[in-house]
């Protein structure tokens, strides 16, 4: 048993149509399982609710980023003008906060955008070279114009049999095993 | 194994065969030339080679060589001293810069200076405080004469026939020529000199003469005073100068005598007229009448100017001599056209309700006849011995230098001259074009030439002599009034120039002689017992006290003025007429490779490199001629103008046509000075040469001209072209009567908006403030500020190209604004330095803070800062600050870089500068009083603008200081902020011109 | 891993001429794709363009010039940083010039892009799905050649990163009340955005040329680029979030770019620049200036390569709708300057508007006037917003006035201000002009590059707008 299971990462149905791969998944999280991920040449919404994931902590990251950047740009304003290097320009005080506003809006959006970007790679766990699903020849479909449902291995309720018999059921036009 | 220690060979020319010590290329390169010069020069050092433990003498000779090949460009030490400051010079503290007092003699009247010194170096010239004719200001020439000192294309080498050679040989050449002379006792000798005012040289030559009877001494100076000393011997039969007591004067004529911007006595005559110029007490106030054929400084400050062509001068003169009286003959009843006589009534009547309080001045340039007229009237209205005092002139021989200089060149056309020393000036560009000079020189079989530079006058000589710059030599000079100053040294001769004096000592018996026993000799009999006290007090101060001349008692000859009428030479009235006169900027051209003076906007006409056919606006029509602002630095730079050809009796000229407001009609004004070939990369093709249409029948002024357009096109350097306030009150100005009745009229229209008004508290300015009050009333539009500034701040000089473009770096400028109608309009000048904003709008826009305020208040500039990025000036509302586009400064020419301020960094490409209040100074002061633990006193610290402005029209101080001057100034109600709208609030501002026009002849 | 993507390749082959070719939904307007198009044809066909073997010559020639103008360029600006900013024609009372007016004129340019990702997106304009990509590289490359004028125009170059707050032994920061510092921040915040905005949208579409490339050289780098890309629902997901607060994030971003560049102007004190008008009005001219660039390019890359079905007429009168738009709020602003200049009574404005209509300047601030006001107009009508040529022309025409705008603005405020005895003339040397034609240059030679190597049209994106993307899930 185990060495089969270390070699199997999970079996992969194919979809020729957007509808049917949603269904398909809906069904699989329906009947219970819970490790499984859908590939898809664009982004399709319904597929989200459709696994039951959880909504993504990415916004918030985005907000925690544009807070340091407001902060520490305006700090850093604040600083150098009244503490660090305090001259008298044009009459004008130390302190001059108006004119400490745009900087400080560049730096939110600055670091907000850097969050945002890294944060979501970082949660997608990418760069990731190497990945299972790229085993299945026909995966490379995945981004052209076919859609994948994968139910791995290591669900609790994955039975090789069953499962494949299930993935059948849902219509898909062909299920392969994916090495691991 | 062989014990003698090696020598250097005695023997010039022949080679060493072992390896050897070199000193200088030649030296090297084993030029006979070298070793000889090396031969005669030092015939003790030669010898002490030969003296292996001489180590010293070795030092000494290997100076001395390198002073010869002509690199000593950094040495001030006599040539035996090589090692410098083995022991230090007396009262030399390095770093601090010491003053001496000189004096500087153009057209034979000299004015006191001050010479800064840094370490040997002469750094700064500025006006000597106890000179009469200074006071303690300079003009632009005075200052300006640093940077002639350094000119890297000054005549280097005495050469004959092109060759280089020694010093010895000139005397071996001269003396021959003389033991040839004492035969016919000097039948065949020459000596060519400018206008004389050293009283040593006058002697030598004297001297000279008393050897060779039946030698002459001639004189030429393009811009001599000919037609003032005609006219006096006229009027008074005998040659007196005229000097003015302005300070005494409640109405003064000047006809065409720009007696506040030129002439020996203009720095003083400014001070006085200043003086009087005061609305705070208008009682005082004087009136200033001015005909005038060129807008001058004085007809600027006129409170009423005509302007009149050369010979309606001479008919308002007439006129107004008979209308107030002043007969002596004179030819009654001129006819003037209703303008003229609604002027001339009145300016007549004025002068009769002043009598004994008034002033009639003629030009130099006018004839004898209007000087005469002058002395009449003065004479009649009882001006004589109380405003106007006759005293001997300074020039130490007065004789007419046109007849001297025609008789010249018809001795040298006849052949009757074996021996022409020509000594100082340049004859060969400045002689009037139709006496043909320049061609009989070269009848002189041996012509020997003392000149600065290798010029036209050099080119035709056999000798060429540098003369030494009178920074390096001994000589002294007399004043417009008499008072005789020392001229000292402060530097050794840069490239072994010779003195005038050394030139007459090689022709007198005793050719070994140094300007200093010369000079000091002449002066031994005065100095009596006590010379050595006494020599020290005289140069200490820059006067001979007590040499001043006294006033004469002259009368007026009856008939004088018929007998100049008769020989006047002005020409019909009508005609095209034409006037000469020296460049405000180069003067006859002895200035013309001056950077500074080439870059200097001229008075009025604001043009820069060149010279220009200048006629009234109404007269480029009638030509359809003129010139128009081009896209390329445009109304602030480059003015693009047709090239006229002027044509007067068979010669003619070509140049461009410059229209100026105010200028007389149906006349042109030229400028002399131009158009040099063989002065240096500076003066080079600036300009035309209007020398080459002067003839000596018209020196000043003559008529019949033609003028004719070429069809091309030149371009004019102009840096301001635009002269209209366009209705914003940039300059406040109004009568005497209206300011008398309601003071506060002058500030109409004012919108400074009250300090309670802001956003941002205001800042605090503890301890010193500094402020600036500039006297728009007081201001001649003179430009000594500029050079003073120039001279005092390192600034570049930028070239013709640049100007073009508009990117000229004076940091102070004297904008030139009119009112009124374009035939006669009020000229008002207006000198700009950076105004030191409080809320400086260039401050704030700096990404990098490269200026910003210091705790005194100063727009500090911090050069190291700066990245060059533009924004400051372009919202800097006065536009004062200026940005080095390219390598404007010289890094390169040594000699140039003798001359900087120590105190002022250089500064190079890329970044911006402008005026900093002379912040060296104030520091300066400010260490000085601390050490003394006290405050800075007022008036302690002069900028460089205020310290040399001979119409006391800058003032410079502590604002925090009521009693303060500034303070007072700022406090009054003339007092106003150039743009004060904008709420940059200058610590510059300005005080509103009042002009005292005559009710009889309105605004 | 290589073994077996052959198959998969004729796979792909195998099943395109069995995809249904069922048709888009019918609508009035002309449809933002061409019917018949499927997620394979769509893909095909933009990544046919750069997986395609042979370049065409076209290509090859178009990139030489633009190569060409690009060397114009260096030996301009080394000749700028050897001999001084002496050699533009800028003078003393024109301190900015030819210099400023491009780099406002760039960075106008380099709006359009993040403006039609971002702010489109928010709006939900499915249509921009075929033009956001090269918008958005036109954006980078626009933005790119902006950045040098401020770096390059200053006297000592070698020293703008005195810019920046860093700390030193100078102990000296700068200064954060002026402007150029804003700029500084605003404009690498907005090249730093534009990229990672650009990177992520191309993502997906880099794993599809990784997937598709016969050269392993070509799959190697872009399966680098692509970061292991494998289209995973929960990526799509926090991808799509990503992307939509990116997008929110450039939209204040864009508006606040322009502004700040307006700032350089409005918060100084000269005459013609001290004015609250220019924020609004300089954020609608770099739109429509933007929009204007985008026309130029669009109209002939889509002949070129045949993108018609993707790049369709609606796109095109889209945007020339928008430009109408926009140019209508600029108009709005220039009436504003000159009744607030006659209405104000500042004697200094007052006569700066007059000196711009009737100075010597007066010729090009009507040309200015018939370029951005005048023809536009022609876009009120139909037949002309779907008539490509005139499109193009008149996309030129605007983008002349713009720049035109930029230099009225600068040079007119300044050559004449307060002092009378200050004014001046400026004219541009050769100098300015071929720095500006060499950024023209490094403008069009990285639109070229850009074409060949990456997909010019968002190929995910475009899959998403095709009608069998919609979900029915009647299974």
């Amino acid at each position: 048993m185990k060495p089969a299971r270390s070699t199997l990462y999970g079996l992969m149905a194919e979809f020729d149509d957007p509808g049917a791969l949603v269904a398909g998944t809906k069904r699989a999280h329906e009947s219970g399982y819970r490790c499984m991920d859908a590939y898809s040449p664009m982004p399709i919404e319904e597929l989200h609710e459709a696994m039951g994931s959880p909504h993504g902590r990415l916004p918030l990251i985005v907000l925690i980023g544009g807070l340091i950047g407001g902060v520490g740009g305006y700090t850093l304003e604040w600083w150098v003008s009244t503490i660090a290097y305090p001259i008298n320009v044009g009459g004008r005080p130390l302190h001059s906060w108006p004119m400490f506003i745009p900087v400080t809006f560049e730096c939110t959006i600055l670091v907000a955008a850097l969050f945002a970007v890294f944060g979501m790679l970082a949660l997608n766990g990418l760069p990731q070279p190497y990945h299972p699903v790229f085993n299945v020849p026909r995966f490379a479909l995945a981004s052209r114009n076919r859609f994948f449902l994968c139910i791995e291995a290591r669900d609790p309720k994955f039975n090789l049999e069953q499962t494949r018999a299930f993935l059948d059921s849902l219509g898909a036009k062909e299920v392969t095993s994916v090495a691991d | 194994m062989n014990p003698e220690p090696r020598t250097p060979n005695p023997q010039p020319g022949t080679r060493n065969p072992e390896p050897r010590w070199w000193r200088t290329l030649e030296e090297q390169a084993d030029d006979p030339a070298f070793q000889e010069r090396l031969y005669n020069e030092f015939p003790s050092q030669v010898e002490a080679i030969t003296d292996p433990v001489a180590r010293r003498t070795f030092l000494k000779l290997m100076g001395a060589s390198l002073a010869l090949a002509g690199v000593t460009a950094c040495t001030r030490q006599p040539e035996e001293k090589i090692v410098p400051y083995v022991r230090q010079p007396e009262d030399t503290i390095p770093g601090k810069p010491l003053f001496y007092a000189s004096a500087m003699a153009i057209g034979g009247v000299a004015t006191g200076i001050l010479v800064e010194t840094h370490e040997g170096r002469p750094t700064k010239i500025e006006g000597n405080p106890d000179h009469p004719g200074s006071l303690g200001a300079a003009d632009v020439f005075g200052q300006a004469a640093v940077l002639d000192l350094y000119d890297p294309d000054r005549a280097r080498t005495i050469t004959n026939l092109g060759e280089i050679r020694p010093w010895p040989a000139f005397i071996a050449a001269i003396r021959a020529a003389l033991t040839a002379q004492e035969g016919v006792r000097g039948a065949g000798l020459r000596i060519l000199t400018e206008t004389i005012s050293s009283p040593t040289a006058a002697a030598q030559i004297r001297d000279v003469i008393a050897r060779f009877p039946a030698a002459r001494w001639h004189q030429w100076d393009p811009a001599s005073r000919e037609n003032a000393k005609l006219g006096a011997k006229a009027a008074f039969g005998d040659v007196v100068d005229a000097q003015y007591r302005i300070d005494r004067a409640d109405v003064i004529l000047s006809l065409d005598a720009d007696f506040l911007g030129s002439g020996p006595a203009s720095l003083r005559y400014a001070r006085d007229f200043a003086s009087r110029r005061r609305p705070e007490d208008a009682a005082r106030m004087n009136r200033l009448y001015a005909v005038e054929t060129m807008p001058s400084s004085t007809g600027s400050r006129a409170d009423h100017r005509l302007p009149a062509a050369p010979s309606e001068t001479v008919a308002v003169a007439q006129f107004i001599a008979a209308a107030v009286g002043a007969s002596a003959g004179a030819a009654a009843g001129a006819t003037l056209d209703a303008r003229a006589t609604k002027f001339a009534t009145a300016v007549a009547k004025d002068l009769q309700a002043h009598r004994g309080t008034s002033i009639v001045i003629a030009g130099d340039s006018q004839p004898p006849i209007v000087h005469a007229l002058a002395h009449a009237m003065n004479a009649a209205l009882g001006n004589a011995g109380a405003t106007v005092l006759y005293m001997p002139p300074a020039e130490a021989e007065p004789v007419d230098q046109l007849t001297s200089l025609r008789e010249l060149t018809d001795d040298l056309k006849a052949g009757k001259v074996d021996v022409l020393v020509i000594l100082g000036g340049n004859p060969a560009y400045t002689a009037p074009a139709d006496l043909g000079f320049t061609d009989a020189m070269d009848k002189a079989p041996l012509r020997v030439r003392l000149g600065l530079h290798e010029d036209e006058t050099s080119a035709r000589c056999h000798w060429q002599i540098p003369e030494a710059h009178f920074l390096e030599a001994w000589s002294d000079a007399t004043a417009y009034d008499g008072t005789v100053s020392i001229v000292q040294p402060v530097i050794a001769p840069l490239y072994g120039g010779k003195s005038i004096h050394e030139v007459l000592a090689a022709m007198s018996d005793r050719p070994e002689q140094t300007g200093h026993d010369i000079v000091r000799a002449h002066w031994a009999s005065r100095g009596g017992a006590t010379m050595e006290a006494s020599w020290r007090r005289w140069l200490h101060d820059g006067v001979i006290a007590g040499t001043s001349h006294q006033p004469r008692n002259v009368s007026i000859k009856a008939g004088a003025i018929r007998d100049l009428a008769g020989q006047d030479r002005t020409g019909a009235r009508g005609a095209m007429e034409i006037a000469f006169r020296l460049d405000p900027s180069v003067l006859d051209g002895r200035f013309s490779n001056n950077g500074w003076l080439q870059e200097l906007p001229k008075p009025v006409t604001k043009l820069t490199w060149d010279n220009a056919v200048i006629v009234s606006p109404a007269t480029a029509q009638t030509l359809s001629a003129g010139g128009s602002p081009s896209f390329q630095g445009g109304e602030h730079g480059q003015i693009i103008s047709d090239v006229v050809e002027l044509k007067i009796d068979g010669r003619s000229v070509r140049g461009a046509i410059f229209p100026v407001p105010g200028h007389a009609d149906n006349c042109a004004t030229v400028h002399l000075g131009y158009g040099r070939t063989r002065v240096g990369n500076v003066g080079n093709g600036a300009g035309f040469n209007a020398y080459s249409i002067r003839t000596s029948d018209a020196l000043w002024s003559g008529s019949g001209l033609q003028i004719e357009r070429t069809g091309s096109s030149y371009s004019l350097a102009c840096t301001q072209a635009h002269h209209l306030m366009e209705g914003r009150g940039l300059v406040r100005a109004v009568t005497r009567d209206e300011f008398v009745k309601d003071p506060k009229s002058i500030r109409d229209g004012d919108e400074t908006p009250p300090r309670i008004i802001t956003l941002y508290p205001n800042w605090q300015y503890e301890g010193y403030k500094w402020g600036m009050a500039i006297d728009v009333n007081a201001c001649i539009g003179c430009n000594a500020c500029i050079v003073g500034c120039q001279s005092e701040n390192n600034i570049a000089v930028v070239g013709k190209e640049q100007v073009l473009r508009g990117r000229e770096m004076h940091w102070i400028r004297v904008d030139t604004y009119y009112r009124g109608e374009a035939e006669n309009p009020e000229t008002y000048f207006q000198p700009v330095p950076c105004m030191q904003c409080e809320n400086a709008p260039c401050e704030v826009v700096c990404p990098v803070g490269a200026t910003s305020h210091s705790a005194e208040g100063l727009n500090d500039m911090v050069y190291n800062r700066c990245v060059g990025t533009r924004y400051c000036q372009n919202n800097c509302p006065y536009k004062v600050r200026r940005f080095n586009f390219l390598l404007y400064q010289d890094w390169n020419t040594p000699s140039l870089k003798l001359g900087r301020n120590p105190d002022v960094s250089v500064r190079s490409r890329g970044v911006m500068e402008k005026c900093t209040y002379c912040v060296q100074r104030i520091n300066e002061a400010k260490i000085n009083a601390e050490t003394h633990d006290r405050k800075v006193a007022d008036g302690e610290i002069k900028t460089a603008c205020q310290q040399t402005c001979p119409a006391d029209a800058i003032v410079f101080g502590d604002l925090n200081d009521p009693n303060s001057r500034v303070a007072k100034l700022q406090a009054e109600v003339r007092n106003y902020a150039l743009v004060g709208e904008l709420n940059t609030r200058p610590r510059t501002t300005y005080l509103g011109a009042v002009r005292n026009v005559n009710p009889e002849l309105g605004e | 891993m290589s073994d077996q993507h052959p198959d998969a390749r004729d796979l792909a082959a195998y099943d395109r001429h069995n995809e249904t070719m069922d048709s888009v939904v019918g609508t009035g307007r002309p449809p933002i794709i061409a019917p018949g198009h499927t997620f394979g044809s769509v893909t095909d066909k933009i990544a046919s363009i750069v997986l395609a073997k042979k370049t065409p010559v076209g290509w090859y020639l178009g990139f030489l010039l633009a190569f060409a103008l690009t060397i114009l360029l260096l030996v301009s600006l080394t000749n700028l940083v050897f001999t001084g900013i002496g050699i533009w024609g800028n003078n003393q009372p024109v301190g900015w010039a030819v210099g400023i007016t491009n780099f406002v004129w760039w960075i106008g340019i380099g709006h359009a892009g993040t403006l039609i990702s971002a702010i489109l997106l928010l709006l939900k304009q499915t249509w921009r799905a075929s033009i956001n990509r090269f918008a958005e590289a036109m954006t980078l490359f626009a933005v790119a050649c902006a950045a040098i004028f401020p770096l390059f125009h200053t006297g000592r170059p070698w020293l703008a990163y005195w810019l920046f707050p860093y700390p030193n032994t100078m102990g000296v920061w700068p200064q954060f009340r002026s402007p150029l510092i804003w700029d500084v921040f605003a404009v690498s915040t907005y090249a730093t955005v534009s990229l990672l905005f650009w990177f992520v949208g191309l993502v997906p579409d880099l794993a599809t040329l990784r997937d598709r490339s016969q050269s392993r050289v070509a799959r190697v780098i872009y399966g680098m680029l692509a970061l292991g890309w494998r289209g995973s629902a929960q990526h799509w997901h926090r991808y799509e979030t990503a992307y939509l607060l990116l997008a929110g994030l450039a939209t204040p971003l864009v508006v606040s770019v322009h502004t700040v560049v307006s700032f350089d102007f409005a918060v100084a004190i000269v005459p013609g620049w001290h004015t609250t008008i220019f924020p609004p009005y300089f954020v609608a001219g770099a739109i429509y200036s933007g929009f204007a660039m985008v026309l130029t390019l669009a109209i002939p890359i889509r002949s070129v390569y045949g993108l018609q079905d993707f790049i369709t007429l609606r796109h095109l009168e889209n945007m020339a709708k928008v430009m109408l738009a926009t140019g209508l709020v600029v108009a709005y602003g220039y009436t504003t300057e000159a009744f607030m200049a006659w209405y104000g009574a500042d004697r200094y404005e007052g006569f700066m508007m007059l000196n711009r209509m009737t100075g010597p300047y007066a010729p090009f601030y009507w040309l200015l006037i018939f370029c951005n006001i005048v023809v536009p107009q022609l876009l009120w009508f139909k037949r002309v917003r779907t008539n490509v040529p005139v499109l193009f022309i008149l996309s030129l025409v605007v983008n002349t006035g713009m720049w035109l705008e930029r230099f009225i603005i600068i040079v007119t405020s300044l050559h004449r201000d307060f002092l009378p005895s200050s004014w001046g003339m400026f004219r541009p040397t050769f100098w300015d002009y071929s720095t500006f034609a060499g950024t023209l240059g490094l403008f069009v030679m990285l639109l070229f590059l850009f074409v060949r190597f990456l997909p010019m049209i968002s190929i995910f994106e475009m899959r998403t707008i095709l009608p069998e993307a919609k979900v029915d899930e009647s299974i």
